[in-house]
């Protein structure tokens, strides 16, 4: 079974340790893995700023990347949200495009997602011990489904206690481009987030999404919170180093 | 109404300050979200009545020409006079044409949104008639010296109930209360000495009914149904997309509006009112007019945004949205906030009077999940951001970061040698904590409410290839 990583750009600048933490877990769980190693990002940000033109480049890129593994598989919601449920609308026009986009699309999943339902993952390579709170991301959330997954991940870990928060699926604030062009709303979103990780009393919050997770991070650390642990799922999951 | 949504941001920032207002609308989640989500549990397949609203909302919209003529010919057939609106300032002279025409001097209003847009209140008064709206929130507001609503079915709940009680005892001249109930029978007993001496009763229309010449009125308060029928004269005012072909789907579209407004099963009053009084009938008024209001509609219809015409204002896209939660509904600078407001207000004050409404969603659909009639607005939000891009409605910094950025993605190797530099400049801002506290430029947007977790400083790809990592 060839599964090809796509890192999503966020990953790849901002953390590379969430990266290396995914592979270990698709190792684990017996995909040959396959990173292609000119891939940059899906396009998203050009997506949500109204360029089409380019979001359709880069789309096209990242089909022609991957379209010959047998899966795609993104550390993000968000990333493989992108691929999943917007790409076919960029190509309506395009029959031929359209339905390599779609092929692509039927393989492509969410990391915990795929270790779930397609690699039937039920035991974990790694170690945590600790009280956490799972922040559910939006489009990991509404458009792939991301709900029981990590949840069933991590509760095949001994160390682990899930506390829910309250409101573990409303926004962080985060949005792309939203965070920098309305930076004070954003901030009080994900200030309200921060509130509600901050009221379970957990040593961690786990999400699945880059994003979230420098915003909330960010925020946390702001307010003064130099404690509470900021990490992606696959860092609990996979047990590595944060650094 | 004025249109104020090009200084959103302004306006975003400085509710985000108001604590009062932060504590009023903490309300809604308590309220109408939490009431939302019990009620939606009696429907037996609540997303299979989504799909049989949407597909009666989209059937009228696919030939609302028809269905329009099909109403006018009903409505008029049963004695109702259907006039139509282009125009904002159309619909004010034909309220005021009506009015001479039957000597009007005192007109009271339930609840109508589009009566807003033309800011009819206004010019009622500026011909020199006497207004009086019925509706709590619309009064409220209306002595307030015509405050504008924040929420399209609660327009005064950025108000507290002190608020409303200091405002009471200044118009009123009464001793201030501090129960609601009391506050509610002051209003009342204002409200029912109007009622029982105006000439002309205006509502809005939730819907029009193409089958029965129908005005479908939601309501909870039940001063809609005294409006519309105790003066000689009603005038239901509405948009050309209020038009559902026959009451059989209203009776589908009801099973959606309160639960999804309010949380409630139905509303305490639903009023369908057909023509005047008739020939033998003891309720009712003398004469009936319908105003369908076009005012921008047909060209939304005509346009990439053009399933926003089936909402059916019920208010859940920005009861959930997490952004309207914090900044209340007077930021977005027009008569319909949130998220729908964010993409009906450019398509009807013109995109350059508001370009920050498609950029303020962080796209999260919390609101696409809840629309009864499934509007999925952040895709027509996003229609709206390529649109401001298109046309070089954005600034030209913004135009060409995005590009360049782009440009640079679909070129490996120039973006492999970029980023690497990238990471290790943005190492060097961290402090020993491992957070960027201040980022230049743009990025300030970012550190003003918060820290930039600093990046590892190497790319995932560079260590990669480095472990020795097979690729291809």
């Amino acid at each position: 079974m060839r599964v090809g990583f796509f890192v999503t750009c966020l990953v790849d600048l901002m953390r590379p340790s969430v990266g290396f933490a995914a592979l270990k877990l698709l190792e684990a769980g017996g995909a040959d893995v396959y990173v292609p190693s000119g891939q940059t990002c899906c396009g998203q940000p050009a997506y949500n700023s109204g360029d089409r033109a380019d979001t359709i480049a880069l789309a096209r890129k990242l089909v022609e990347e991957f379209e010959g593994c047998d899966y795609l598989v993104a550390p993000s919601g968000s990333c493989s949200g992108m691929i999943r449920t917007h790409y076919p609308e960029l190509f309506a026009d395009d029959p031929a495009m359209l339905a390599r986009v779609q092929a692509l699309c039927a393989r492509t999943h969410e990391l915990t997602d795929f270790l779930v339902n397609v690699l039937h993952v039920t035991r974990v390579p790694g170690q945590f011990r600790g009280r956490i709170t799972y922040h559910d991301s939006c489009a990991g959330l509404r458009e792939m489904g991301v709900k029981a997954q990590p949840r069933a991940l991590l509760a095949t870990m001994p160390g682990v206690e899930l506390a829910e928060m309250a409101e573990c699926e409303m926004c962080c604030g985060f949005g792309g481009t939203f965070s920098i062009k309305f930076g004070d709303i954003s901030a009080r979103l994900a200030d309200n987030k921060c509130q509600h990780v901050q009221n379970a009393g957990v040593d961690a919050v786990v999400l699945g999404d880059l994003g979230c997770m420098l915003n909330i991070e960010g925020r946390l650390r702001r307010r003064g919170d130099a404690k509470t642990q900021v990490l992606h799922i696959a860092e609990v999951l996979a047990g590595e180093d944060k650094s | 109404m004025q249109v104020a949504s090009m200084h959103f941001k302004e306006r975003a920032s400085e509710r985000l300050n108001d604590e009062v207002l932060r504590a009023n609308l903490g309300k809604i989640k308590g309220k109408f979200v939490a009431n939302r989500k019990r009620s939606l549990s009696e429907l037996d397949d609540f997303e299979a009545t989504r799909d049989a609203g949407r597909a009666i909302r989209q059937r009228a919209l696919d030939d609302l020409d028809v269905w329009l003529e099909s109403f006018e010919a009903s409505a008029t057939a049963r004695g109702a006079k259907v006039l139509f609106a282009q125009t904002p300032a159309e619909i004010n002279k034909l309220v005021l044409d009506i009015a001479a025409r039957h000597g009007v001097r005192k007109i009271i209003k339930s609840k109508s949104m589009v009566s807003e847009e033309s800011a009819l209140d206004h010019a009622i008064e500026g011909a020199g008639l006497t207004v009086v709206e019925t509706d709590l929130g619309e009064y409220i507001l209306q002595i307030n010296d015509y405050e504008p609503p924040s929420h399209i079915i609660g327009p005064a709940l950025h108000k507290t109930k002190e608020e409303v009680a200091e405002l009471f005892h200044r118009k009123h001249g009464t001793p201030k209360k501090d129960v609601i109930e009391d506050l509610c029978l002051e209003a009342r007993g204002v409200l029912r000495e109007h009622y029982l001496t105006a000439d002309m009763g205006i509502s809005g229309g939730n819907f029009f009914v193409a089958e029965t010449g129908s005005v479908v009125l939601v309501t909870n308060e039940g001063n809609a149904t005294l409006t519309t029928t105790l003066p000689k004269v009603h005038v239901a005012i509405s948009g050309i997309e209020k038009i559902v072909p026959t009451l059989e789907d209203v009776a589908t579209l009801m099973r959606l509006l309160p639960r999804s407004a309010t949380g409630q099963s139905i509303s305490n009053y639903v009023d369908i009112l057909t023509g005047p009084r008739g020939a033998g009938e003891f309720h009712g008024v003398d004469h009936m007019y319908f105003i369908v209001v076009d005012s921008g509609r047909s060209e939304v219809l005509g346009s990439e945004v053009r399933e926003a015409l089936r909402c059916i204002r019920c208010g859940a896209c920005m009861n959930h949205c997490p952004v309207y939660q914090n900044i209340g509904g007077h930021s977005y600078g027009w008569v319909y906030p949130g998220p729908i407001g964010s993409i009906l207000t450019p398509m009807y004050v013109g995109l350059e009077n508001a370009l920050d409404l498609p950029q303020a969603s962080t796209m999260c659909n919390q609101c696409g999940v809840v629309c009864p009639v499934r509007i999925p607005l952040p895709d027509l939000q996003r229609k709206l951001r390529e649109r401001e891009f298109a046309e070089d409605l954005r600034p030209w910094y913004e135009r060409a970061a995005v590009r360049l950025w782009a440009w640079a993605a679909c070129r490996p190797a120039l973006y492999a040698l970029g980023t690497r530099i990238g990471v290790r400049v943005l190492r060097t801002l961290a402090g020993p904590d491992g957070m960027i506290h201040r980022l230049p430029l743009f990025g300030a947007g970012w550190t003003t409410g918060r820290d930039m977790p600093a990046p590892a400083g190497r790319t995932f790809r560079e260590l990669y290839a480095k472990r020795g990592g097979t690729s291809r």
